[in-house]
Protein backbone atom coordinates (compact mmCIF):
# COMPACT_ATOMS: atom_id res chain seq x y z
CA UNK A 1 0.00 0.00 0.00
CA UNK A 2 1.75 3.52 -1.20
CA UNK A 3 1.94 5.70 1.64
CA UNK A 4 3.56 8.94 2.56
CA UNK A 5 3.76 9.59 5.99
CA UNK A 6 0.11 9.29 7.11
CA UNK A 7 -1.33 9.53 4.01
CA UNK A 8 -2.34 6.21 1.81
CA UNK A 9 -1.53 6.63 -1.98
CA UNK A 10 -5.82 6.23 -2.97
CA UNK A 11 -6.36 9.77 -1.00
CA UNK A 12 -5.28 12.78 -2.31
CA UNK A 13 -5.65 14.60 0.72
CA UNK A 14 -5.34 13.93 4.76
CA UNK A 15 -9.15 15.89 4.72
CA UNK A 16 -10.45 13.16 1.92
CA UNK A 17 -8.69 10.53 4.35
CA UNK A 18 -10.41 11.35 6.96
CA UNK A 19 -13.63 11.62 5.51
CA UNK A 20 -13.51 8.30 3.85
CA UNK A 21 -12.48 6.76 7.34
CA UNK A 22 -15.53 8.86 9.03
CA UNK A 23 -17.84 7.37 6.73
CA UNK A 24 -16.70 4.25 6.87
CA UNK A 25 -16.94 3.97 10.64
CA UNK A 26 -20.56 5.70 10.64
CA UNK A 27 -21.69 3.20 8.09
CA UNK A 28 -20.82 0.49 10.52
CA UNK A 29 -22.34 2.18 13.33
CA UNK A 30 -25.46 1.97 11.27
CA UNK A 31 -25.00 -1.68 10.73
CA UNK A 32 -24.74 -1.90 14.76
CA UNK A 33 -27.85 0.30 15.02
CA UNK A 34 -29.60 -2.63 13.79
CA UNK A 35 -27.43 -5.30 15.14
CA UNK A 36 -28.98 -4.23 18.89
CA UNK A 37 -32.17 -3.09 17.00
CA UNK A 38 -33.00 -6.57 16.55
CA UNK A 39 -33.14 -7.35 20.56
CA UNK A 40 -34.24 -4.09 21.24
CA UNK A 41 -37.27 -5.00 19.03
CA UNK A 42 -37.58 -7.72 20.88
CA UNK A 43 -37.73 -6.31 23.77
CA UNK A 44 -40.41 -4.11 22.68
CA UNK A 45 -42.85 -7.18 21.94
CA UNK A 46 -42.01 -9.11 24.98
CA UNK A 47 -42.63 -6.38 27.29
CA UNK A 48 -45.86 -5.19 25.74
CA UNK A 49 -47.17 -8.66 25.64
CA UNK A 50 -46.11 -9.36 29.27
CA UNK A 51 -46.04 -5.83 30.93
CA UNK A 52 -46.60 -6.75 34.92
CA UNK A 53 -43.98 -9.63 34.60
CA UNK A 54 -41.58 -7.34 33.05
CA UNK A 55 -41.88 -4.85 35.80
CA UNK A 56 -41.55 -7.18 38.36
CA UNK A 57 -38.69 -8.81 36.90
CA UNK A 58 -37.46 -4.96 36.53
CA UNK A 59 -37.70 -4.00 40.10
CA UNK A 60 -35.56 -6.99 41.01
CA UNK A 61 -32.46 -5.72 39.54
CA UNK A 62 -29.93 -3.48 41.29
CA UNK A 63 -30.93 0.11 40.16
CA UNK A 64 -28.48 1.47 42.18
CA UNK A 65 -25.43 -0.04 40.23
CA UNK A 66 -27.16 0.72 36.89
CA UNK A 67 -27.48 4.79 37.76
CA UNK A 68 -23.87 4.32 38.82
CA UNK A 69 -22.43 2.62 35.56
CA UNK A 70 -24.58 5.45 33.80
CA UNK A 71 -22.84 8.26 34.92
CA UNK A 72 -19.40 6.65 34.54
CA UNK A 73 -20.16 5.71 30.93
CA UNK A 74 -21.52 9.22 29.88
CA UNK A 75 -18.02 10.19 32.00
CA UNK A 76 -16.14 8.17 29.82
CA UNK A 77 -17.69 9.48 26.47
CA UNK A 78 -16.86 13.30 27.73
CA UNK A 79 -13.13 12.06 28.41
CA UNK A 80 -12.97 10.10 25.34
CA UNK A 81 -14.32 13.43 23.36
CA UNK A 82 -11.85 15.22 25.33
CA UNK A 83 -8.80 13.28 24.27
CA UNK A 84 -10.02 14.09 21.09
CA UNK A 85 -10.09 18.04 21.21
CA UNK A 86 -6.80 17.45 23.26
CA UNK A 87 -5.46 15.54 19.92
CA UNK A 88 -7.09 18.57 17.98
CA UNK A 89 -5.16 20.84 19.51
CA UNK A 90 -1.98 19.25 19.46
CA UNK A 91 -1.86 18.56 23.40
CA UNK A 92 -0.08 14.98 23.27
CA UNK A 93 0.28 14.22 26.96
CA UNK A 94 -3.35 15.30 27.19
CA UNK A 95 -4.41 12.93 24.64
CA UNK A 96 -3.02 9.92 26.31
CA UNK A 97 -3.70 10.88 29.76
CA UNK A 98 -7.44 11.43 28.82
CA UNK A 99 -7.53 7.92 27.23
CA UNK A 100 -6.07 6.33 29.93
CA UNK A 101 -9.26 8.56 32.10
CA UNK A 102 -11.78 6.76 29.44
CA UNK A 103 -10.34 3.26 29.78
CA UNK A 104 -10.33 3.32 33.62
CA UNK A 105 -13.81 4.30 33.35
CA UNK A 106 -15.07 1.76 31.30
CA UNK A 107 -13.50 -1.04 32.93
CA UNK A 108 -15.23 0.67 35.88
CA UNK A 109 -18.22 0.05 34.23
CA UNK A 110 -17.26 -3.76 33.10
CA UNK A 111 -16.31 -4.67 37.05
CA UNK A 112 -19.45 -3.29 38.02
CA UNK A 113 -21.38 -5.39 35.33
CA UNK A 114 -20.03 -8.30 36.51
CA UNK A 115 -20.98 -7.22 40.45
CA UNK A 116 -24.46 -7.17 39.10
CA UNK A 117 -24.24 -10.51 36.83
CA UNK A 118 -22.70 -12.07 40.31
CA UNK A 119 -26.03 -11.24 42.31
CA UNK A 120 -28.16 -12.18 39.68
CA UNK A 121 -26.82 -15.80 39.82
CA UNK A 122 -26.87 -15.83 43.45
CA UNK A 123 -30.80 -15.02 43.25
CA UNK A 124 -31.01 -17.69 40.35
CA UNK A 125 -32.14 -15.06 37.85
CA UNK A 126 -29.99 -15.94 35.29
CA UNK A 127 -31.63 -18.11 32.34
CA UNK A 128 -31.03 -21.94 31.69
CA UNK A 129 -28.64 -22.03 35.32
CA UNK A 130 -31.93 -23.26 37.93
CA UNK A 131 -33.69 -20.37 36.80
CA UNK A 132 -36.41 -19.25 39.46
CA UNK A 133 -37.51 -15.82 39.98
CA UNK A 134 -40.70 -16.85 42.47
CA UNK A 135 -40.71 -20.00 43.81
CA UNK A 136 -44.28 -20.30 44.00
CA UNK A 137 -45.38 -18.73 41.68
CA UNK A 138 -47.05 -20.57 38.28
CA UNK A 139 -44.66 -21.98 35.34
CA UNK A 140 -46.29 -18.94 32.96
CA UNK A 141 -44.83 -16.67 35.48
CA UNK A 142 -41.46 -18.11 35.64
CA UNK A 143 -41.43 -18.62 31.93
CA UNK A 144 -42.59 -14.90 31.05
CA UNK A 145 -39.78 -13.57 34.17
CA UNK A 146 -37.10 -15.88 32.31
CA UNK A 147 -37.72 -14.46 28.84
CA UNK A 148 -37.01 -10.68 30.85
CA UNK A 149 -33.69 -12.10 32.18
CA UNK A 150 -32.72 -13.59 29.24
CA UNK A 151 -33.23 -10.13 26.95
CA UNK A 152 -30.89 -8.72 30.02
CA UNK A 153 -28.29 -10.92 30.06
CA UNK A 154 -27.90 -10.67 25.87
CA UNK A 155 -28.55 -7.06 25.58
CA UNK A 156 -26.47 -6.07 28.52
CA UNK A 157 -24.21 -8.79 27.51
CA UNK A 158 -23.46 -8.01 23.88
CA UNK A 159 -22.91 -4.32 24.85
CA UNK A 160 -20.38 -5.73 27.33
CA UNK A 161 -18.37 -7.42 24.47
CA UNK A 162 -18.64 -3.72 22.83
CA UNK A 163 -17.46 -2.48 25.56
CA UNK A 164 -14.15 -4.61 25.79
CA UNK A 165 -13.66 -4.32 22.05
CA UNK A 166 -13.85 -0.72 23.12
CA UNK A 167 -10.92 -1.44 25.36
CA UNK A 168 -9.27 -3.34 23.55
CA UNK A 169 -9.05 -0.27 21.09
CA UNK A 170 -7.98 2.27 23.79
CA UNK A 171 -4.82 0.04 24.98
CA UNK A 172 -4.02 0.29 20.97
CA UNK A 173 -4.93 3.79 20.83
CA UNK A 174 -2.76 4.43 24.19
CA UNK A 175 0.74 2.66 23.19
CA UNK A 176 0.36 4.50 19.98
CA UNK A 177 -0.63 7.95 21.74
CA UNK A 178 2.74 7.66 23.71
CA UNK A 179 4.57 7.55 20.64
CA UNK A 180 3.49 10.85 19.88
CA UNK A 181 1.79 9.86 16.73
CA UNK A 182 -1.30 11.76 17.24
CA UNK A 183 -0.92 15.06 16.51
CA UNK A 184 -3.49 18.21 15.23
CA UNK A 185 -3.04 16.88 11.79
CA UNK A 186 -3.29 13.49 12.37
CA UNK A 187 -5.85 11.81 14.53
CA UNK A 188 -8.36 10.77 12.68
CA UNK A 189 -7.68 6.96 14.58
CA UNK A 190 -8.55 8.93 18.14
CA UNK A 191 -11.98 10.27 16.56
CA UNK A 192 -12.89 7.28 14.92
CA UNK A 193 -12.43 5.31 18.39
CA UNK A 194 -14.64 7.86 19.56
CA UNK A 195 -17.30 7.09 17.49
CA UNK A 196 -17.52 4.04 18.56
CA UNK A 197 -17.11 4.19 21.72
CA UNK A 198 -20.11 6.86 22.41
CA UNK A 199 -22.29 4.47 20.17
CA UNK A 200 -22.32 1.74 22.66
CA UNK A 201 -22.42 4.65 25.35
CA UNK A 202 -25.92 5.49 23.30
CA UNK A 203 -26.57 1.89 23.13
CA UNK A 204 -26.34 2.05 27.23
CA UNK A 205 -28.65 5.41 27.47
CA UNK A 206 -31.33 2.94 26.27
CA UNK A 207 -30.80 -0.39 27.93
CA UNK A 208 -30.98 1.87 31.39
CA UNK A 209 -34.27 3.30 31.45
CA UNK A 210 -35.63 0.05 29.26
CA UNK A 211 -34.09 -2.70 31.98
CA UNK A 212 -33.67 -0.93 34.87
CA UNK A 213 -36.83 1.78 35.23
CA UNK A 214 -39.83 -0.12 34.00
CA UNK A 215 -41.98 -0.10 37.16
CA UNK A 216 -40.48 1.32 39.77
CA UNK A 217 -43.52 3.55 41.16
CA UNK B 1 -15.99 19.56 2.51
CA UNK B 2 -13.56 19.55 5.98
CA UNK B 3 -14.84 19.00 9.72
CA UNK B 4 -12.26 20.78 11.17
CA UNK B 5 -14.83 22.59 13.89
CA UNK B 6 -12.97 22.16 17.13
CA UNK B 7 -15.24 21.79 19.85
CA UNK B 8 -14.73 23.41 22.93
CA UNK B 9 -14.02 21.10 26.17
CA UNK B 10 -16.39 24.19 27.98
CA UNK B 11 -19.28 22.70 25.43
CA UNK B 12 -18.08 19.27 26.15
CA UNK B 13 -18.72 19.41 30.21
CA UNK B 14 -21.67 21.68 29.49
CA UNK B 15 -23.03 18.54 27.63
CA UNK B 16 -21.87 16.05 30.41
CA UNK B 17 -24.06 18.22 32.61
CA UNK B 18 -27.01 18.31 30.83
CA UNK B 19 -26.99 14.24 30.32
CA UNK B 20 -26.64 14.07 34.63
CA UNK B 21 -29.74 16.57 34.49
CA UNK B 22 -31.28 14.28 32.18
CA UNK B 23 -30.15 10.86 34.17
CA UNK B 24 -30.98 12.29 37.05
CA UNK B 25 -34.52 13.44 35.74
CA UNK B 26 -35.05 9.49 34.19
CA UNK B 27 -34.50 7.81 37.62
CA UNK B 28 -36.84 10.59 39.17
CA UNK B 29 -39.77 10.46 36.69
CA UNK B 30 -39.78 6.47 36.83
CA UNK B 31 -40.25 6.81 40.44
CA UNK B 32 -43.51 8.66 39.94
CA UNK B 33 -46.83 6.90 38.30
CA UNK B 34 -47.10 8.96 35.59
CA UNK B 35 -49.57 6.32 33.73
CA UNK B 36 -52.65 7.46 36.03
CA UNK B 37 -52.32 10.49 34.02
CA UNK B 38 -52.02 8.97 30.77
CA UNK B 39 -51.72 5.59 30.06
CA UNK B 40 -48.12 4.37 28.84
CA UNK B 41 -46.97 7.90 30.02
CA UNK B 42 -43.81 6.61 32.20
CA UNK B 43 -42.38 4.47 29.15
CA UNK B 44 -42.84 7.89 26.62
CA UNK B 45 -41.09 10.42 28.72
CA UNK B 46 -38.13 7.80 29.77
CA UNK B 47 -37.96 7.06 25.70
CA UNK B 48 -38.37 11.05 25.32
CA UNK B 49 -35.71 11.63 27.85
CA UNK B 50 -33.41 8.98 26.61
CA UNK B 51 -34.01 10.12 22.62
CA UNK B 52 -32.86 13.60 24.17
CA UNK B 53 -29.81 12.43 25.82
CA UNK B 54 -28.69 9.77 22.80
CA UNK B 55 -29.13 13.15 20.41
CA UNK B 56 -26.77 15.10 22.58
CA UNK B 57 -24.23 12.63 22.41
CA UNK B 58 -24.72 12.48 18.33
CA UNK B 59 -24.44 16.18 17.53
CA UNK B 60 -22.23 17.02 20.19
CA UNK B 61 -19.37 14.20 21.21
CA UNK B 62 -19.92 12.54 17.74
CA UNK B 63 -19.57 16.21 15.96
CA UNK B 64 -23.00 14.99 14.07
CA UNK B 65 -23.59 19.27 14.44
CA UNK B 66 -20.23 19.82 12.22
CA UNK B 67 -20.26 16.74 10.34
CA UNK B 68 -20.61 17.23 6.29
CA UNK B 69 -24.17 16.58 5.18
CA UNK B 70 -23.16 13.11 3.81
CA UNK B 71 -22.33 11.78 7.22
CA UNK B 72 -25.90 13.32 8.40
CA UNK B 73 -27.61 11.48 6.03
CA UNK B 74 -26.07 8.10 7.07
CA UNK B 75 -26.97 9.02 10.31
CA UNK B 76 -30.67 9.51 9.17
CA UNK B 77 -30.63 6.63 7.87
CA UNK B 78 -30.04 4.65 10.88
CA UNK B 79 -32.71 6.61 12.46
CA UNK B 80 -34.83 5.46 9.77
CA UNK B 81 -34.37 2.18 9.23
CA UNK B 82 -34.22 1.19 13.31
CA UNK B 83 -37.88 3.03 13.16
CA UNK B 84 -39.47 1.42 10.52
CA UNK B 85 -38.06 -2.44 11.85
CA UNK B 86 -39.74 -1.54 15.07
CA UNK B 87 -42.84 0.14 13.93
CA UNK B 88 -43.29 -2.35 10.99
CA UNK B 89 -42.83 -5.12 13.34
CA UNK B 90 -44.87 -4.43 15.84
CA UNK B 91 -47.87 -3.98 13.72
CA UNK B 92 -47.43 -7.04 12.57
CA UNK B 93 -48.13 -8.53 16.00
CA UNK B 94 -51.04 -6.05 17.24
CA UNK B 95 -52.78 -6.82 13.97
CA UNK B 96 -52.76 -10.42 14.55
CA UNK B 97 -56.23 -11.87 15.75
CA UNK B 98 -55.43 -14.51 17.21
CA UNK B 99 -53.04 -15.46 20.36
Amino acid sequence: MHRTGELFGQFETMDQQRESASLGMWVFLTTEVLFFGGMFMTYTLNRSTYPEIFGEASRSINLTLGAFNTVVLIGSSLTMAMSVWAASVGKKQLVTMFLILTLILGSIFLGVKGIEYHEKFVEHHVPGLNFSFEPGASVATNAHAQLFFSLYFAMTGLHAVHMIVGAGLLIWLIKESMRGRFTAEYNTPVEMVGLYWHFVDIVWIFLFPLLYLIDRH
Amino acid sequence: MSEHHIVSPKLYVGIFAALMVCTFLTVAAAKVDLNQYFSGLNIIVALVIATFKASLVVLFFMHGKYSAKRTQLVIICSVFWLAIMLFMTMSDYISRPWS
